[in-house]
């Protein structure tokens, strides 16, 4: 009865002045929450189709992320997942300590990590530059195919390539000695390892790397070019002036993101030559853990330093969006 | 006249910056001409000695970069029945049936993400997000699949990989792009979430489920560490692994290995190289329609994910 009123009451005041009007605007909301089962009830189809992908993001990146307490465990195979018994920090000694074949992976994980953002980060950043100076658009998209293609080659596919180049019995050294000429020790060499490695990135991911810079190069403003040329800017200065600025969001997202990867290596690459080469030259964290725990059955120790490994990545990626955002870059995400 | 205005119109659209004086524009051309070489001439040297025949290889020295005498001695035996052989039929299955699994679980999943303000949507985009950030490790990702059993069974090489968190994403994206109103629209009609996922969503992404079919199953070919900790068993080795085992580790094949029933191989350094094009003949056949549809799908994921 009084609702009745009330409704009448403000449609006739709405007629006769606005201000009585916003009044009736500003009563609560008609909008009601539904309960939470019934909004399960409603979403129930929803949620069975994310259930299965749910069920596999748990089980295979969060599972494991509380697996990690096996860091704090003198992990035992044959014991349930959770009953090894504790050892606090004892596992984290070899980091603590220096254990010598710890550093030894460590320094050589850093010595990669340096060579590669110097020679591998800026080169596909040089590519780009020269495919978008090319005045073929056909002849550009040819490079393109040519170029990206080793990028969807696995690494076994790109080692066995390089052996059959540069092995004792490959390309170049068939060559060399029906040249008569001196052979190569290359593949195998421990003093060449670090050379090897970075020429395998560059040669798998130079090309397809390119996409990005190739795309954020598309997107600048050609009339910035033109202004640039009326200035009497020469070609150099245009590319400093302009092309560089005009990418400086994209390589500064990827520098982050290689950056937050400082840790990681090559993994795979390097674990399948590592026979030939020897621990003491390619030996990275990576393998430390791949090494020590599954295959040395030293379980407790190589999770902690994963876990340490882990963790130091993300405070990386932090630190260095952080930084992006001081420089007032957009980074990889905004909080 | 018209030709040299249209020319120099085409130019000024393509090229912002001026055309670049000659001996700059063969220093471009002899550097990319060399790039190109550096990607091509490995395969044809590893393509022209798994055809070259004993004769040629043995005076080569192990590498030939044209064959004289085509023999296909190589490949009759690898497909002989043995390892390679086996190793190819676990290829193609954990393949063929991984990018199924990873197809259905990640479009459903993706759908069900792209629906904003059902129940748990919001925290569960958070979880999808949030894993991109950090790398489980790889002893407790070891211990789950071993406490799931999954030890020595092909769903090992499946399910830990099945779900990837930036394909996840970039088909979140393109779902969003649908327009609402065919959505809402049958939503009214009364068609249930799994009917507009089956015969309105699905249709309209056909080229973008393409791309990340492809990616899934370019990833499970590719794929050797998996199979290399959660495989005991030697038998039931995919390709990359006997790859490497025969070509990177450099094992002497034997016949017995190849179930050939001949003593008298064709050279190692050939089978080797049939080895190699047979793992990368697969990815050339599905390259150029990745290459038609990559930069598109890799830049959606980058500007909207």
């Amino acid at each position: 009865m009084s609702r009745t009123d009330s409704a009448s009451t403000a449609s006739i005041a709405v007629s006769a002045s606005p201000t009585l009007s916003r009044a009736a605007l500003e009563a609560p909301p008609p909008r009601r929450r539904l309960a939470w089962h019934a909004r399960i009830a409603r979403d129930r189809a929803l949620l069975l189709m994310a259930a299965p992908g749910m069920l596999l993001l748990l089980l295979f990146q969060y599972l494991p992320l509380a697996g990690n307490i096996i860091a704090f465990q003198n992990y035992l195979p044959f014991l349930p997942l959770g009953q090894s018994p504790w050892v606090g920090l004892e596992n984290f000694t070899v980091i603590v300590n220096g254990d010598p074949a710890f550093l030894n992976a460590l320094r050589n994980t850093l010595v990669l990590t340096l060579v590669q953002v110097v020679l591998v980060f800026p080169a596909p950043i040089a590519l780009a530059l020269l495919m978008n100076s090319m005045l073929s658009e056909r002849l550009k998209r040819a490079v393109q195919s040519v170029l990206y293609l080793p990028h969807f080659l696995s690494w076994v596919i790109v080692v066995a390539i390089f052996q059959q180049v540069l092995g004792g019995s490959g390309m170049l050294n068939s060559f060399l000695r029906s040249q008569g000429a001196e052979t190569l020790s290359i593949i195998g060499n421990p003093d060449l390892f670090v050379a090897l490695l970075t020429s395998q990135v560059m040669w798998k991911d130079t090309g397809w790397a390119t996409i990005l810079f190739l795309a954020a190069l598309s997107q600048i403003d050609t009339s910035l070019y033109e202004a640039a040329k009326v200035d009497g800017a020469s070609r150099m200065r245009q590319v400093w002036h302009v092309t560089l600025p005009g990418i400086r969001a994209v390589v500064i997202l990827l520098l982050i993101l290689r950056l937050g990867d400082s840790l990681t290596v090559g993994f795979e690459q390097i674990i399948l030559q590592q026979g030939g080469v020897g621990l003491a030259a390619s030996e990275v964290l990576d393998t430390y853990v791949y090494n020590n725990g599954i295959v040395g059955g030293q379980w407790g120790v190589a999770a902690a330093v994963g876990l340490v490994k882990g963790l130091v990545g993300v405070a990386l990626v932090v630190g260095a969006n952080k930084i992006a955002h001081l420089l007032g870059e957009n980074g990889v995400y905004r909080s | 006249m018209t030709t040299s205005t249209g020319r120099a119109q085409r130019g000024s659209r393509h090229l912002p910056i001026d055309a670049p004086p000659l001996s700059m524009r063969a220093l471009k051309a002899i550097v990319l001409i060399v790039l190109c070489a550096a990607v091509i001439l490995p395969f044809v040297g590893i393509i022209s000695t798994s055809l070259a025949d004993r004769a040629q290889v043995t005076a080569s020295g192990g590498f030939v970069l044209l064959p004289t005498n085509v023999s296909l001695d190589s490949y009759r035996t690898i497909f002989a029945g043995g390892v390679v052989s086996r190793a190819l039929m676990v290829s193609l299955g954990v393949t063929i049936v991984g990018t199924a699994v990873s197809l259905a679980v990640s479009t459903l999943f993706a759908y069900a993400l792209s629906r904003q303000g059902s129940f748990g949507q919001k925290p569960m985009l958070m979880l999808l997000l949030l894993s991109l950030l950090f790398s489980p490790g790889l002893i407790p990702s070891y211990l789950v699949v071993k406490e799931l059993g999954l030890l020595d069974s092909y769903w090992a090489l499946i399910l830990p990989t099945a779900l990837s968190a930036f394909n996840v994403i970039v088909l979140r994206a393109f779902f969003m792009g649908i327009p609402a109103e065919l959505i809402d629209s049958a939503r009214i009609d009364g068609a249930g979430h799994l009917m507009v996922f089956a015969r309105i969503v699905l249709p309209l992404s056909k080229a973008v489920l393409a791309v990340i079919g492809l990616f899934y199953a370019v990833g499970y070919w590719n794929s050797f560490f998996n199979a290399l900790i959660y495989l005991n068993d030697t038998a039931k080795w995919p390709l990359q692994l006997v790859l490497r085992t025969y070509v990177v580790n450099n094992t002497e094949i034997a016949a017995t290995d190849l179930g050939s029933g001949s003593e008298n191989l064709p050279p190692q350094a050939s089978i080797q190289m049939a080895i190699l094009v047979v793992t990368i003949v697969p990815i050339l056949i599905v390259y150029p329609f990745l290459q038609r549809h990559f930069a598109k799908g890799v830049l959606t994921g980058a500007v909207k994910g």
